[in-house]
């Protein structure tokens, strides 16, 4: 009876953890910015690997293997939020502007904006609206995006 | 030790962590950033951690959990010293002021 619940509870925690692994790789996969990417890979990859870890542990029993199981189950909860925090401070001092809601550039644009050739119809990735109703007054050889020069 | 239906659940959960890991990798060769690339490479390494997890439980030998040890420690290593490398651009010698 107790190797059934044993077997029960090791096929749940793997199930789990399959399950949190689908929410991680989809939330990498289909969030807007650099900052909510990593904020999904550090938490659900982190409760991912640790419930099929905690799944194995079940299964293999108590021998010394599962002593080893828990103690890298720990160093994954400790290292798996401080990478994903040091990525999203070097962004932060990179300049990596986050999306907000307010933000309705597509996926298309923020790739174009990131690889600092801008899509021709997006006037600017900065500042959407009073930049977009200065664009037209400007000169064409004064358009540089985020400098803002004022033609007065 | 496993029974038949442990051992197709895991058969199961090893197929699927195997296509997220694939699924991940768009994101390392799509995305648009550097530290896109770092975070797709860092879900990839924990993915692998728990696809040798299973493969010790799969074959009964402890051997791999050594082995899942070891990647863990590089995984988290390289995305810190890749991490420092964006902010800075030199990983081991003190930033010049």
């Amino acid at each position: 009876m107790i190797e059934s619940v044993r077997t029960g509870g090791a096929i749940l925690f793997v199930a789990l953890g399959l399950f949190f692994t689908f929410v991680s790789a989809v939330g990498v996969l289909r969030l807007p910015d650099i900052y909510s990417r990593s904020h999904t890979a550090s938490q659900a990859d982190t409760l991912g690997a640790g419930f099929t870890l905690a799944g194995v542990a079940l299964v293999l029993g108590v021998t010394p293997v599962t002593i080893k199981t828990v103690l890298l189950l720990f160093f994954i909860f400790v290292t798996n939020p401080t990478a994903a925090h040091a990525v999203a401070r070097a962004a932060h001092e990179e300049g990596i502007e986050p999306w907000t809601t307010d933000d309705d550039r597509t996926d298309r644009d923020l790739f174009a904006a990131a690889k600092g050739t801008a899509a021709v119809e997006t006037a600017d990735p900065g500042e959407p609206g009073p930049a977009g109703a200065e664009a037209e007054d400007v000169t064409p050889e004064e358009t540089e995006p985020g400098d803002g020069g004022e033609p007065a | 030790m496993v029974d038949a239906t442990t051992a197709t659940v895991i058969d199961a959960a090893l197929i699927l962590v195997a296509a997220l890991c694939l699924l991940c990798g768009y994101r390392v060769i799509r995305g648009p950033t550097v530290p896109d690339r770092v975070v797709g490479l860092d879900t990839i390494a924990t993915n692998v951690i728990a696809i040798a997890m299973l493969v010790a439980l799969k074959t009964d030998r402890g051997l791999f959990v050594t082995v899942s040890i070891v990647l863990a420690i590089i995984g988290f290593l390289s995305t810190v010293t890749v991490a420092k490398y964006i902010t800075e651009g030199d990983i081991i010698t003190r930033r010049q002021r």
